[in-house]
């Protein structure tokens, strides 16, 4: 097989984003995924795509972002499961919610009115279900949430049908620049080379970063879900808490996903994960808190997956301080699967013509200092997964 | 509280199991789903004692076990508990009885969980009057309701013929059993030998067909393409025969292709399995004391492999002396001289396996059923939608179950999994082992969210690791 220009490593919604417009601009792109498409995060995702309460920094990101989900199928031809049910986070007291409305205030002074106070009448008519306590909480509209492996899938399908080569079962086990060409071994003693390198390894990026030669701190968390039996509708909005990590939805068939960053354990080696069952018991006494009508629901899946998340649980994208021809696209710390419709877009801008045409300056792999020996870490997380 | 063992199904292994750990000192739970001791084949024994259609076997032997299980001291038995997540690095075992969650800790664990039957997806087997030989069995042993009309046992194994004569006896007027074997079969498993060693249960089971005839079952052999027909209730069955089209009015349809391990557990914590190409099922990986590929954790009965009540038993007593070895009770020398007399009980009743296996190999396209049968029952899923998806790229079951929800259902893909899987196979030219298993996640049984609430702290707990 010819060499490709690009090798992207990791077969998830991202590095398959990323390989979507990159082969769409006429490059050869091979991505090499350790193990199958969406193995990893962009499988155990519970899929919200959601502009609520992001970090000040990825809000222009997660605008754009959404504004595409609202159109998915013309990008990868096929509907995603997208559905723009909104997304509400609740306030479960006053202070909460005057937490809540100072940052309304803030994102409307920078110009921004995606997000809206919605008081305790407003936030019982879009959750009729809410429990009593509830005193109001923020809304976005135009937020929804979205089918995670379908959409990897797609991503995937479309990639190939540019041109873009996929190879699963392909971990990477050597990298090394090496006159003027990333060359990378996998498993099994295949080699692979190309002038340009994506990073997308997820939970794993750290180590592909450390190996180029550019040490960014990355720890990782299991992020515990909670599936049950199909229940009548009784949630159309994706709602999140405030002052407690929670992040719920009711899909079209009545399942209803718990999540929200009770972390189980996880060993990044082998890729196990076990559940945590205290916290897993504490999210369903949350769930329950702030909707009774759970109650009943029969839990038929508990699951975790692993994620990576940087010390200000924010995702590393820009161009390498250290190497030639390298772009990272990891750790985005439980929140990156809204983002990579727009985010593969950026990370082709980049390496092609340099300009991400985005603000990404707060997403730059340097921004950790100075480089040396990090060790991995586990932050704990205040945004909702998922 | 912390026991040396934990045995998970109050059944014929784990009973025997129990007992014998017991009686070497070891402290002992056992977890079982079920109000009473018994598992599925000698379910509510106790309370069956005087029913003669149950007559022979199943209140003499099983009662017995039942009697003696009862009466053994040091074990901590709790009936109506369900295991609903277990790690077993840590030792512990989360289960829900009584509306409430808790936490079991024990040095080592038996899982004993038993057999399922093996779902048999026909067009129509969603119908109400459709049901599994095995419910109707469960439903005559702890109710002793028997179905009304003309009755048809469809498909094949011993328990078609158990059942027969369980319904004849309890004044089933209109029975009929059609045998979906293949041709072929009994001449293939006549080469399997072992018909000496495991004579007296083929006696047993020449007794059962000749009480069967003489008490007035229709057979038909042979059947093909069997499907079940109705308007909101099934009505009619259908099937081919020699090439020929059959109709037989039917009230109660009653499915059995045999009975296959119950892998859920194994499955979802990731033990090694292995195919059983004969009989089209997953089998987790043992030795001969039933340890598996984990170090704390071992199967017996037949969970780790179809052999009966009888080998269940011999299996759970051999497991429970290799607890007791692991736990510095016994030494390998006093193991192995105890494990003399079961082990033989253990190759006599097995020895019939291999004859039994091949006259009841399962055709091989009851893993790929027509496009229009619904496979996961809970979702509604049909094999054309499983095909359609494994076409798009899903490569496994887990990605259809995350694709189409086939499997994430109440049934958890107890129903569907393997079906699915072999429709994967067979779509993408791939073989089992490629396509691999569905992988179950915790709860191993659905519980109520209010359930796993009870009794939890205020306070979102620290991570213990």
């Amino acid at each position: 097989m010819t060499d490709p220009d690009i090798l992207v490593v990791g077969g998830g919604l991202h590095g398959l984003s990323a390989a979507l417009f990159l082969a769409r601009a006429g490059r050869r792109v091979r991505v090499l995924e350790a193990r199958r498409v969406a193995a990893q995060a962009s499988g155990y995702s519970a899929g919200g795509v959601r502009t609520l309460g992001r970090h000040i920094a990825e809000v222009p990101l997660a605008l754009e972002a959404v504004a595409r989900w609202h159109r998915i199928a013309d990008l990868v031809g096929d509907g995603c499961g997208f559905h723009a049910a909104g997304q509400v986070r609740v306030a479960e007291n006053r202070a909460e919610l005057a937490l809540l409305s100072e940052r309304v205030a803030r994102l409307q002074a920078g110009g921004w009115t995606h997000e809206e106070l919605a008081d305790a009448a407003t936030v019982r008519r879009l959750l009729p279900a809410v429990a009593e306590h509830v005193v109001g909480g923020i809304v976005a509209h135009r937020d929804g949430f979205a089918a995670p492996l379908r959409t990897t899938l797609a991503f995937g399908r479309a990639a190939r049908a540019a041109g873009a080569e996929i190879v699963e079962e392909a971990r990477v086990t050597a990298v090394e620049r090496r006159a003027g060409r990333w060359h990378l071994r996998t498993r099994g003693g295949a080699a692979h080379a190309a002038p340009l390198l994506v990073n997308a390894a997820g939970a794993w990026g750290g180590r592909l970063a450390r190996a180029a030669g550019e040490p960014i701190p990355l720890g990782f968390n299991a992020f515990q879900m909670l599936l049950t039996d199909a229940r009548p509708a009784f949630l159309a909005p994706v709602v999140g808490a405030t002052g407690r990590p929670l992040s719920f939805k009711q899909s079209e068939s009545g399942h209803v996903m718990i999540g929200g960053g009770h972390k189980g354990h996880a060993d990044l080696d082998t890729g196990a994960v076990q559940l945590d069952v205290p916290r897993l018991a504490y999210s369903a006494r949350t769930a329950l808190d702030l909707f009774p009508i759970l109650r009943g629901a029969r839990i038929v899946h508990a699951w975790a997956g692993i994620e990576g998340v940087t010390p200000d649980e924010l995702p590393v994208i820009g161009r390498s301080a250290v190497a030639d021809g390298l772009v990272h696209a990891f750790g985005f710390s439980g929140h990156g699967f809204a983002l990579a419709p727009l985010v593969g877009e950026i990370v082709a801008g980049l390496l092609l013509d340099g300009a991400a045409h985005h603000p990404i300056a707060a997403f730059a792999p340097a921004r950790f200092g100075q480089p040396g020996a990090v060790p991995e870490t586990q932050s704990a997380l205040l945004q909702p997964a998922g | 509280m912390s026991h040396d063992l934990a045995i998970v199904g109050a059944g014929p292994a784990g009973m025997a199991a129990a007992i014998e750990a017991a009686a070497l000192g070891l402290s002992v739970a056992v977890l079982d789903e079920q109000p009473a001791p018994g598992g599925q084949v000698f379910r509510a024994v106790e309370a069956a004692s005087g029913d003669p259609a149950l007559a022979g076997e199943f209140l003499d032997s099983g009662g017995a076990l039942a009697a003696r299980f009862r009466a053994a001291r040091g074990i901590d038995y709790r009936p109506r508990t369900t295991l609903w997540h277990l790690d077993p690095d840590a030792g512990l075992l989360s289960v829900a009885s009584a509306g409430a969650t808790a936490e079991i800790e024990a040095r080592r664990v038996l899982l004993a969980t038993g057999a399922q039957e093996r779902p048999v997806p026909i067009p129509g087997w969603t119908l109400p009057g459709v049901m599994s030989a095995g419910a109707a069995q469960i439903l005559l042993k702890t109710a002793g309701a028997v179905p009304e009309g003309s009755v048809v046992i469809a498909g094949q194994g011993p328990l078609c013929w158990l059942l027969a004569v369980q319904l004849l006896r309890a004044g089933v007027e209109r029975l009929t059993l059609l045998e979906t074997g293949a041709g072929g079969a009994l001449r293939d498993a006549l080469r399997a030998g072992g018909l000496w060693t495991g004579r007296r249960l083929l006696t047993k089971g020449i007794a059962l067909m000749r009480e069967t005839r003489a008490r007035g079952l229709t057979v038909v052999r042979n059947v093909r393409d069997l499907r079940a027909e109705g308007d909101g209730r099934v009505s009619t069955v259908r099937w081919r025969q020699g090439g020929r089209e059959q109709v037989l009015p039917c009230d109660t349809l009653l499915l059995h292709e045999g009975v296959i391990p119950s892998t859920h557990i194994t499955r979802a914590l990731g033990l090694d399995h292995d195919w059983d190409d004969l009989q089209l099922c997953w089998r987790p990986r043992l030795d001969a004391w039933g340890a598996t590929s984990h170090p704390n954790l071992a199967v017996a009965g037949d969970g780790g492999g179809i052999g009966g009540w009888e080998a269940a038993a011999a299996g759970g007593r051999l497991a429970a002396l290799d607890a007791a070895l692991r736990l510095g009770r016994l030494d390998a020398a006093a193991r192995d001289a105890r494990a003399a007399e079961p082990r033989r009980a253990q190759r006599a009743a097995l020895a019939l396996r291999p004859f039994l296996d091949r006259l009841y190999r399962p055709a091989a396209g009851i893993l790929a059923p027509a496009d229009d049968t619904v496979v996961c029952r809970c979702e509604e899923i049909t094999a054309g939608q499983i095909r359609g998806a494994a076409r798009l790229g899903a490569a496994g079951p887990n990605q259809v179950k995350a694709y189409l929800r086939a499997g994430m259902g109440p049934c958890q893909g107890r129903m569907c999994g393997t079906v699915v899987a072999g429709l994967i196979a067979e779509t993408r030219g791939a073989s089992m082992e490629t396509v691999g298993a569905l992988r179950p996640r915790a709860p191993f049984k659905p519980m109520t969210v209010g359930e796993l609430a009870n009794g939890r702290p205020d306070a979102m707990p620290e991570l213990t690791a």
